[in-house]
């Protein structure tokens, strides 16, 4: 549905986007994780072919962004980092406007516009001016507009950017309920909760290049290791770390419980739990402790760090 | 079926186009700061000064000065057309870079409207409605006039200033589209707005002048004049407008080592020599392949990237023939002005005494065409090249002008021009051709830059064009002219005419 090949973006002297190659599946959702100025925004600005690629190439629902820019734009929604509404039209018109230069006729336009806005809990607003609309309401009117004729290619720049917890959640909770099976999302994001909640997968950017990229749990292993879990006993460990050594790692230990890595918990969790109940020690609790993305981040980010000093 | 087609096309792009205007027409009248002042100047002002005029006709009258009224009439319908108008380009400078500050633009750019759709639309969004308001003035104005003094205008001085409202409106509106599509915030647009305003004040300054000489027929030139600006800032702006450079520019900086960079990029070619290895060159003849790469080059390059300025050069040369033509057969010499037979040696000789003319020597007559030249790559800048066209015209049009009063008086004028143009000429003219053109390259670069640059590389490109041409083939040429001129011509002159 989206594919990058050696995107490159030049600002004069300066690269914004730096050969990136990377594609979107079908009913996929990617998020851009990045710093800002890592070169998220210049990105999709390039997919919604609204910026020139310097270099490289990248295609969209099946066109060139260069060669049909047109047909590109026509397939895509764009939710920029600013809802960018006219604070003095009514909500219905602002979507009418954006219908018509969508080419879609009088009663589709008024079809979508109704069912978005009821799913977005906006019907009321659309009789509104848009200058009188809270943050949230803005942000999901701009979600609407980008929504409104169906794009096969959904492009989301920062969507709760600057807003409060609770019109974030609005957001992205409205974000999952636009995942489709013919569908691919980008979302642009330094928030890393958001990227590991809405994203399949995730590429993390930085100086417009990706220096990672995967699932949550595929960069987690790679650039964290194995998954580490904890296992609380009813008895103190003595004793058990020589018992279990055959089947896990064990990384630290207390006086009733130890922590060990494994490549494949579904393999060797049910072995070690049944070594120890025929060893007659009884188990409290075992569970994986949770790695948060913002370590993978900070990993990532030390080490590209560190090359670019070498 | 490809008309069918075709036809479908343009209507939908003309529906695009319409979809922009409608909403920006719609958020004008949505503000009262814009609206308020429109109603005043529509409505209130056109209705006072029908009142004003009546006063001032009542008391000219009593001094029997009847005159100062009728041509006060005719001035006050100009101007309030006029003064709603002026709102144009407070609405049109805002069209880009105020959506842009408000942040509302890029969603804009993110639609399939090409850019001619969304410029145009932008730009009849913001004319439309002054425009109309201009209208309903003038009819307010002429209604008010026609009850307090029974006046109407002769049909075609309402039409003309009709027409002069509207090409008004529309250099306004366009020029400020151009200000607004090129700047990074609205107060860098108001600021270049004297740009615009200042010819105006001008233009309104002529035209006031013009109304109480009352020779209205000199006001369809301005129309006419007026609707070529149009057509050249129209195509301008949408040749110059870039989603990329509106929503990628985030500054105006004058970066002089950026453009000192371009420039000497520009200015730099390959070294060639007929297409020998320059490697195994002795050093010492290396810069044979420096000259060679220029000449052999870069120059026949340069005139190749710049021949469609030529043909501009030469439609004007061949306008310069007949203006001479036409002029000498209006304004014929009397014979002894044009005694060419009375043509010596000491003619020459004596025209440094003429205070207008520059020294007769090499250095003078250099001197005087590179100021020229140079003075028409000024002109062209300004004027898109029109002025440096203007300018070579002049002096071609007075050759002809004397070589068509010499054939009135019996000379053969091919001959005339043979003896006084051709040795010199032949080197001159095409140096003085190449240089306007080229000139006329470094103007017309603002109305289209070269697919997939910016405007100002664009212009540093012409410019090193015009640069490398001047200093490696212009300036000798005139330089070989001016000797020729000097030393050879006169005598050649003398040989043919001299008694």
């Amino acid at each position: 549905m989206i594919e990058l090949i050696g995107l490159t973006k030049k600002f004069d002297d300066f690269t914004a986007v730096d050969g990136m190659t990377l594609s979107v599946a079908p009913g996929e959702i990617l998020a851009l994780l990045g710093p800002n100025g890592a070169g998220k925004t210049t990105t999709v600005r390039m997919l919604a072919a609204i910026l020139r690629p310097t270099a490289g190439q990248a295609f969209v629902a099946g066109y060139s962004v260069t060669k049909r820019p047109q047909e590109v734009r026509r397939r895509i929604g764009l939710l920029t980092e600013h809802p960018g509404l006219y604070l003095r039209m009514r909500g219905g018109k602002y979507l009418d406007f954006f219908g018509r230069l969508m080419g879609m006729s009088a009663d589709e336009r008024t079809r979508r516009a109704e069912d978005l806005l009821a799913r977005f809990g906006m019907s009321q607003a659309a009789g509104q001016r848009m200058g009188t609309y809270s943050k949230g309401m803005r942000q999901k009117m701009a979600l609407v507009r980008a929504m409104l004729h169906d794009p096969a290619v959904l492009l989301l720049d920062e969507p709760t950017s600057a807003m409060d917890p609770h019109s974030a959640k609005m957001v992205r909770d409205a974000v999952l309920g636009l995942r489709h099976h013919q569908r691919a999302i980008v979302i642009c994001t330094h928030n890393l909760a958001e990227a590991e909640a809405l994203a399949d997968r995730i590429a993390i950017i930085r100086r417009g290049r990706i220096i990672a990229s995967g699932t949550s749990a595929e960069l987690k292993m790679r650039l964290l290791g194995p998954p580490l879990m904890e296992l609380r006993l009813a008895q103190p460990t003595d004793g058990i770390v020589k018992l279990v050594s055959d089947l896990v790692t064990v990384e630290e230990q207390g006086q009733d419980w130890l922590r060990y890595s494994t490549s494949d918990p579904h393999e060797t969790n049910p072995l070690l739990l049944q070594k120890l109940a025929s060893h007659r020690l009884r188990v409290v609790t075992l569970s994986e402790m949770p790695r948060s993305l913002e370590d993978v981040y900070l990993q990532v980010v030390e080490e590209e760090e560190d090359d670019s000093r070498d | 079926m490809t008309v069918v087609t075709e036809r479908g096309a343009t209507a939908e792009s003309l529906r695009m186009m319409f979809t922009v205007v409608k909403r920006e027409i719609r958020d004008t009248l949505r503000d009262w700061r814009i609206v308020v002042p429109i109603v005043i100047l529509t409505l209130f002002f056109p209705a006072l000064m029908s009142f004003v005029a009546d006063m001032a006709l009542n008391w000219v009258a009593k001094y029997g000065e009847p005159i100062i009224g009728e041509r006060l009439l005719p001035f006050l319908l100009m101007v309030v057309g006029f003064f709603p108008i002026s709102f144009s380009l407070v609405i049109a400078l805002e069209t880009f870079v105020g959506e842009k500050e408000r942040r509302s633009l890029e969603p804009l750019l993110a639609t399939p409207l090409t850019d001619a759709q969304l410029y145009l639309g932008k730009m009849l969004g913001a004319m439309i409605p002054p425009i109309l308001a201009a209208y309903l003035g003038i009819i307010i104005y002429l209604i008010g006039l026609y009850f307090f003094k029974e006046w109407m205008p002769p049909l075609v001085l309402l039409i003309l200033v009709i027409l002069l409202t509207t090409a008004e409106a529309l250099v306004m509106v366009s020029g400020a589209v151009v200000v607004s599509s090129q700047t990074t915030s609205v107060r860098a647009a108001n600021l270049l707005a004297s740009f615009i305003i200042i010819p105006m004040a001008l233009l309104l300054q002529g035209e006031v002048i013009i109304m109480f000489w009352a020779n209205y027929g000199v006001l369809w030139w301005v129309v006419l004049f007026l609707i070529v600006v149009d057509v050249v800032l129209v195509r301008m702006g949408i040749h110059t407008f870039s989603r990329e450079e509106l929503l990628g520019r985030e500054i105006d900086e004058l970066n002089l080592a950026s453009l000192w960079r371009i420039f000497r990029e520009r200015m730099h070619w390959e070294p060639w020599f007929f297409g020998r290895d320059l490697e195994k060159m002795p050093p010492g003849l290396r810069w044979l392949g420096t000259l060679g790469g220029l000449y052999g080059r870069e120059i026949p390059a340069i005139l190749r990237r710049s021949w469609l300025s030529l043909v501009v050069v030469l439609v004007g040369l061949l306008c310069s023939i007949y203006v001479g033509y036409a002029f000498a057969n209006r304004y014929q010499l009397p014979p002894s002005v044009l005694a060419l037979e009375d043509i010596s040696a000491e003619t020459f000789a004596e025209l440094p005494s003429v205070d207008w003319l520059p020294a007769f020597t090499v250095w003078g007559v250099l001197c005087n065409n590179v100021r020229a030249l140079l003075l028409a790559g000024l002109l062209a800048v300004f004027s898109f090249g029109t002025l440096a066209v203007a300018l070579l015209m002049a002096p071609l049009a007075i050759v002809f002008f004397f070589a068509a009063q010499a054939a009135f008086l019996g000379y053969s004028p091919m001959l005339f021009l043979a003896a006084f143009v051709l040795p010199h000429g032949v080197l001159e003219l095409p140096a003085a051709g190449i240089a306007t053109a080229l000139a006329v390259r470094l103007g017309a670069t603002f109305m289209s830059p070269k697919q997939g640059m910016t405007v100002g590389e664009g212009w540093l490109w012409a410019l090193a064009d015009l640069v490398k041409t001047f200093i490696a083939l212009v300036l000798p040429l005139l330089a070989l002219a001016a000797l020729v001129e000097v030393y050879v011509t006169p005598a050649v002159v003398v040989w043919v005419f001299g008694g």
